[in-house]
């Protein structure tokens, strides 16, 4: 079987070879114009004149699209109607589209757009949490607040109290090929768009709406994506509006791709976040009361960022039962790039400032943090000795507890305890450089918050010679979703991978999909695509069983063969036989989540499917003089089921960490005092380099099967990786509280800035 | 302008403006897509191409390579490392087997980088792979790929044999490469290249040059490039000096810095990635005048005299002397940087790099320090600084403080008290003026710290 097998990506041949085929490097015709967007350099203010001249003499010029010039819905947000594609004469951020150049190739309409002469009148812009929070500016009416049981009164009694304020950085996707969208208009302004993009169906919708054409009009094709991480969930829409848009007033095909520069300027990032709390706690350093709030800087549209700002709060636990929680949720607008979703989606930011909060109750109580993380733990299986089951402070059951015997085994794989020794005897030697280690969990949530999302659809054929189309609505974006999903249509069959072939995701053969997203690509997809081929292998079997005399469940697919009773067939056979018996090879699978049910304005209900867990130790070095640090050794268990494909989820799970250690250390977003963000380029933007890794990488999967009905027993293993890079940021800590006696209070990104000036909080320095 | 060279082991002459860049013509013009534009200004590695000529094969960024640079070279896309038969290079089997892919997008510029490593024989991966990003795997497949490669031989059509002429004769040039007609091919005209055309570019690696083409959309005016004039490259030792020409690359003085100043060696290995420091050379490094460029600082430190020359000859200054100003130098419309010249002397640099991240970056602070201690006492001392001035500059002040004193700690706390005087850093997206002030000032604690056999270096420990 197929399933479970440690197979390549599917794409590995085409990649290594140059030959994989992006956005970019698909043929267009010698026809085929070329856009680019003139951007505000201001953050905030009104237009008051456009001279767009310039532009329009500028070689090979053939348009140049003001707001006034689209002729439907100016709008690109995934949902609250507030992003025009181009400026309605509000101007909102540094890099915002005001006008669209459509020109004869990418250079001439990059040259072009910095033409144009736009007269904003400036306003004051609001640019950090503080000033969002001074002018009221905020989505929703007031802060979102979760709650279970009396956090005030617990933490009246509670007999140690700390508080403190913590800064999460946001981060920037960093995928390696930026945005793109090539539209091919067709006969009776149809248009079939080829784009890089998670959400296949959102494109297609946006730009249905901008030509003024029902969704069946257009076509959206997303062979695979260079990089996504959910930078590509609706920053896309944007350019393949416009591409259609040209496309529709010139009759001619449309590409359009933001240079490295535009693309961190103009799209959203991950939300960054201030959490302040108050948290009590006993002598052990158990957790009895904690109030929690949550600032969020959103930006200057909605885009996500409720479902956002929800997760984090749905994350605020932890691995930790809470019997006093109380957290308060602020969606701050402000004049900066709309922040967008970034694989976790908030839950990285709402799990980081609980295991902060432990951080900071480990210090003060001077005990190992691992300590008071296992003094904290949810019970194992969510049971206590046969009692009711424990709930988050949203009311689900955690009833698949496993991570104290995640964090217990890779306790003991990595020799924890020992190093922890060895590291405090080290470090008593060693008065620059100054190591540091800690254990962190990852428990995180499975499935889209917004219930319905949870559904998916595949179409499945089989052609008379045995061969399999496949089609899903999930998208490619590197984490080997077509190739998990392939191996479980092989698997459903009894046929050799080779015999699939993994086909674009297109929005005409699956219709309204939900993004590739929320690490729900293989749990939603994998289900589809097995019903469907269920329905092909049960006709199959239907047929045979007649011709044999044999029940249809005694029919087997296995190997390539099909046998029933005394008949022994090569699929293709099969195939054959099936089509000559005018039976229909082709079905549609559809798939729907069961068991969720959320209601998230009480913060009640069960969001979830199941959660997905892992634990990292991670052992730094810092120098004090500097704060430069670096990575020594990690170890990693992290839980994905039973493994559809163990190869492709170690990827996920080495690239999640690496990942996350860079949102936490090098990776540092600075905007200046006008809202421009001066680190849009790999120059000033520094994303883990190879060096960077740990010397030492041991990673392994938790072997167990998913206590939910998923496919094969696997779990999602797209986001919660990333989680495990906290363990970096908490031994940097870790590292920086051996330089003094006072909490480090270190704030992310650990910077060797932010680690030099934590050295200094935890010496007591002035 | 026409560049002959061979493409995929094919020759090719291609006609193009002076400013047009490999990987733009590669995917617009030859249909080879495999070569990505990941960021257009040489800080990823998507686009990395190898490229051969007599000195051997070295990879470099197609985003910011302009066509001319390469006459007379072999160019290897991603394309033409597999063989003629499709059958797979050794690195390209490995990183399938290691699952070195995800998104794939970056991986071309991997594969061309590592064949290159692998035809070199060079096994320090990290290093050979500091200018390629990945976003998707993390890098641990990626090493594990090139570590199974290593021992693999190296399939015989990646080795390229260039037989052209370096400088292929060119014909006349687009209108916006006035002066091009007739490229300088020596130093001397070059000198007389210069006087003709004030306002004119000079072309070495384009590793600075090229962004303001991609980036800024600059109008070079007239164009020399200087791979074509043998006589400005090259590094000879001698008894007295180390003379290095002004188009050496930063790899060919890495080789000889690590014979003679290894620490100097040790901050070219984190100058930019090995696709940077293949095509920039020092005299670019020194004549742009960047206050961040590493090379100055550590040329300052170890006294090195710069020779600028024009038709009216040469003229010899101290590398400290020649930054007057932020983007100001002393450097007259006509004179180019010929040559820099380091004297023969005892080692007594250290250099030390502090920025965000450690591989292909560029520098918050470099201090590089020419501290000579003789009985307990500072016999001579230069601290040069880049990041911390609109210029490489040296602490004057924190010098003074130390020059015939002895060297201990209370002599280096009142350097480091005097040097909050030599300087008034800035604040930008790197760091804070604060945070520059105390890492320059703890820098020399840190060479005083060393000589007490204190461990201070985080990329020597390991567990």
């Amino acid at each position: 079987m197929s399933v479970a097998k440690p197979l390549p990506h599917d794409a590995a041949h085409l990649h290594v070879t140059g030959a994989a085929r992006y956005v970019d490097d698909t043929p267009v015709p010698a026809s085929a114009l070329h856009l680019a967007f003139g951007v505000s350099d201001v953050a905030k203010g009104q237009i008051t004149s456009m001279n767009l001249d310039a532009v329009r003499a500028a070689p090979e010029v053939v348009a140049v699209l003001v707001a006034d010039d689209l002729p439907f819905a100016n709008d690109v947000s995934p949902s609250a109607h507030d992003e025009p594609l181009l400026s309605d004469g509000s101007v909102h951020y540094v890099g915002q589209p005001l006008f669209l150049v459509v020109a004869g190739t990418h250079l001439a309409a990059r040259h072009a757009a910095r033409l144009g002469k736009v007269e904003i009148a400036e306003e004051t812009p609001v640019l950090t949490i503080d000033e969002a929070l001074a002018a009221d500016t905020r989505f929703e009416d007031g802060p979102r607040i979760y709650a279970r049981g009396d956090a005030a009164m617990a933490m009246g009694g509670a007999k140690h109290r700390l508080t403190g304020s913590f800064e999460i950085g946001g981060q920037e996707h960093f995928y390696l090929e930026g945005q793109a969208a090539l539209v091919l208009p067709g006969e009776d302004g149809d248009m079939h768009v080829i784009s890089s993009t998670q959400h296949p169906t959102e494109i297609q919708h946006k730009v249905a709406d901008a030509i003024g054409k029902p969704m069946h009009a257009v076509r959206v094709e997303t062979r695979r994506m260079g990089g996504g991480f959910g930078g590509k969930e609706s920053q896309g829409n944007a350019l393949a509006v416009a591409c259609a848009v040209a496309a529709r007033l010139t009759g001619r095909p449309c590409k359009m791709r933001y240079d490295r520069d535009d693309d961190m300027i103009i799209t959203g990032k991950r939300h960054d976040f201030r959490i302040d709390y108050d948290v009590g706690f006993d002598d052990m350093g158990c957790i009895t009361a904690l109030d929690v709030r949550q600032y969020t800087r959103c930006g200057w549209a909605m885009d996500l960022s409720l479902p956002v700002a929800d997760r984090a709060m749905l994350h605020a636990d932890n691995a930790y039962w809470l019997p006093h929680i109380r957290i308060e949720s602020h969606r701050l607008r402000t004049n900066t790039q709309s922040a967008t979703a970034f694989r976790g989606f908030g839950g990285p930011q709402g799990m980081l400032g609980m295991e902060r909060i432990v951080d900071h109750v480990a210090g003060h109580l001077g005990l190992d943090p691992l300590a008071v993380r296992v003094a904290n733990f949810y019970a194992s299986g969510g049971g206590i000795s046969g009692q009711k089951k424990q709930t988050t402070p949203y009311g689900q059951e955690v009833d698949d507890f496993i991570g104290d015997v995640v964090v217990a085994r890779v306790r003991d794989t990595s020799d924890y305890d020992a190093r922890r020794a060895a590291v405090a005897e080290w470090n008593a030697a060693s008065p620059v450089l100054k190591r540091g280690i800690a254990l962190t969990p990852v428990k995180f949530g499975i499935s889209f918050t917004l219930t319905h999302l949870n559904q998916a659809g595949a179409l499945v054929h089989v052609y008379a010679d045995g061969s399999i189309h496949l089609s899903h609505g999930g998208t490619e974006m590197g984490q080997g979703l077509f190739q998990k999903v392939a191996q479980v249509a092989a698997s459903r069959f009894g046929v050799p991978l080779e015999m699939v072939k993994i086909t674009a995701t297109d929005t005409a053969k699956v219709p309204n999909t939900s993004a590739t997203a929320a690490s729900s690509g293989s749990d939603l997809n994998g289900m589809a695509v097995k019903a469907a081929c269920d329905t092909i292998r049960d006709r199959m079997a239907e047929h045979l069983a007649q011709l044999h005399q044999v029940r249809p469940d005694e029919v087997v697919f296995d190997n390539g063969r099909v046998r029933a009773g005394s008949g022994d067939y090569s699929f293709a056979e099969v195939a054959t036989l099936v089509y000559s018996a005018r039976i229909s090879l082709s079905a549609t699978g559809f798939y729907k989540t069961p068991d969720i049910k959320w209601d998230r304005i009480k913060g009640q209900g069960r969001p979830f499917f199941y959660f997905a867990y892992g634990a990292a130790v991670t052992e730094v070095v810092i120098d004090s003089l500097t704060g430069e640090n670096r990575i020594l050794r990690t170890d990693i268990l992290h839980d994905a089921g039973a493994s559809l494909n163990p190869a492709l989820d170690i990827g996920q799970v080495e690239g999640g960490y690496v990942q996350g250690v860079g949102w936490l250390t090098t990776e540092e977003l600075v905007w200046d005092g006008k809202g421009r963000l001066r680190t849009h380029a790999p120059s000033t933007y520094k994303i883990p380099a190879c060096g960077d890794r740990p010397d030492i990488f041991n990673v392994a999967l938790w072997e167990g099967e998913n206590r939910a009905d998923t496919i094969y027993k696997s779990k999602a293993v797209g986001e919660p990786p990333l989680m495990l890079g906290i363990s970096a940021f908490l031994a940097l800590s870790d590292a920086v509280a051996a330089c003094g006696p006072h909490y480090p209070d270190l704030q992310a990104p650990a910077t060797a800035e932010a680690v030099l000036k934590s050295v200094h909080t935890a010496r007591g320095d002035v | 302008m026409r560049t002959t060279f061979l493409l995929n082991g094919s020759e090719i002459t291609a006609d193009t403006s002076p400013t047009t860049t490999l990987l733009d013509w590669l995917r617009d013009t030859q249909n080879l897509t495999g070569t990505k534009e990941g960021c257009n200004e040489g800080d990823c590695g998507a686009c990395s191409v190898m490229v051969t000529d007599t000195d051997g094969a070295r990879a470099l960024n197609a985003c910011i390579l302009f066509m001319p640079q390469l006459a007379g070279k072999a160019v290897r896309t991603v394309e033409g490392i597999s063989a003629p038969d499709g059958t797979l290079h050794p690195v390209q089997q490995a990183m399938i087997d290691y699952h070195g892919s995800q998104c794939g997008f970056c991986t071309p510029g991997f594969i061309t980088t590592m064949a290159t490593a692998h035809l070199n024989g060079e096994t320090d991966h990290d290093t050979a792979l500091a200018g390629n990003l990945c976003r998707c795997t993390g890098y641990a497949p990626i090493i594990r790929a090139a570590q199974a490669a290593e021992s693999a031989p190296v399939p015989d059509y990646v080795r390229d044999a260039p037989h052209l002429p370096c400088f292929e004769k060119s014909s006349g040039g687009a209108p916006q490469a006035r002066g091009a007609d007739s490229p300088p091919t020596t130093p001397g005209t070059l000198a007389t290249w210069m006087d003709q055309n004030p306002g004119g570019t000079l072309v070495a690696g384009a590793t600075d040059v090229g962004l303001w083409v991609t980036k800024d959309f600059r109008d070079l005016g007239p164009v020399a490039f200087l791979n074509r004039i043998p006589g400005l490259a090259g590094v000879t030792v001698s008894e007295d000096e180390i003379r290095i020409g002004a188009a050496t690359t930063l790899t060919d003085l890495h080789a000889v810095m690590a014979e003679h100043h290894p620490s100097f060696a040790e901050l070219i290995r984190r100058y930019g990635s090995v696709q940077v420091r293949n095509a920039a050379t020092i005299g670019g490094n020194v004549a742009n005048g960047s206050p961040i460029g590493d090379g100055s600082p550590a040329l300052i430190a170890l006294g090195a005299t710069l020779h600028l020359r024009s038709v009216d000859g040469v003229r010899s200054l101290p590398v400290e002397d020649f930054f007057i100003d932020y983007g100001k130098q002393d450097r007259a419309p006509n004179e180019f940087v010929e040559a820099i010249t380091i004297p023969r002397q005892r080692d007594h640099l250290r250099c030390y790099k502090l920025s965000k991240r450690f591989d292909q970056d560029i520098s918050t602070v470099c201090g590089c320090f020419w501290i000579d201690v003789q009985n307990g006492e500072v016999a001579d001392i230069r601290l040069a600084f880049g990041g911390m001035a609109g210029t490489p500059k040296r602490a004057a002040r924190a010098e003074a403080a130390l020059r015939g004193m002895p060297w201990t700690d209370a002599t280096v706390a009142s350097a480091m008290q005097a040097m909050t005087r030599d300087f008034e850093p800035l604040s930008d997206m790197r760091a804070s003026a604060d945070y520059r002030m105390e890492t320059a000032q703890n820098m020399l604690l840190r060479a005083w710290l060393e000589d007490q056999g204190q461990a201070t270096n985080v990329l020597e420990v390991s567990v």
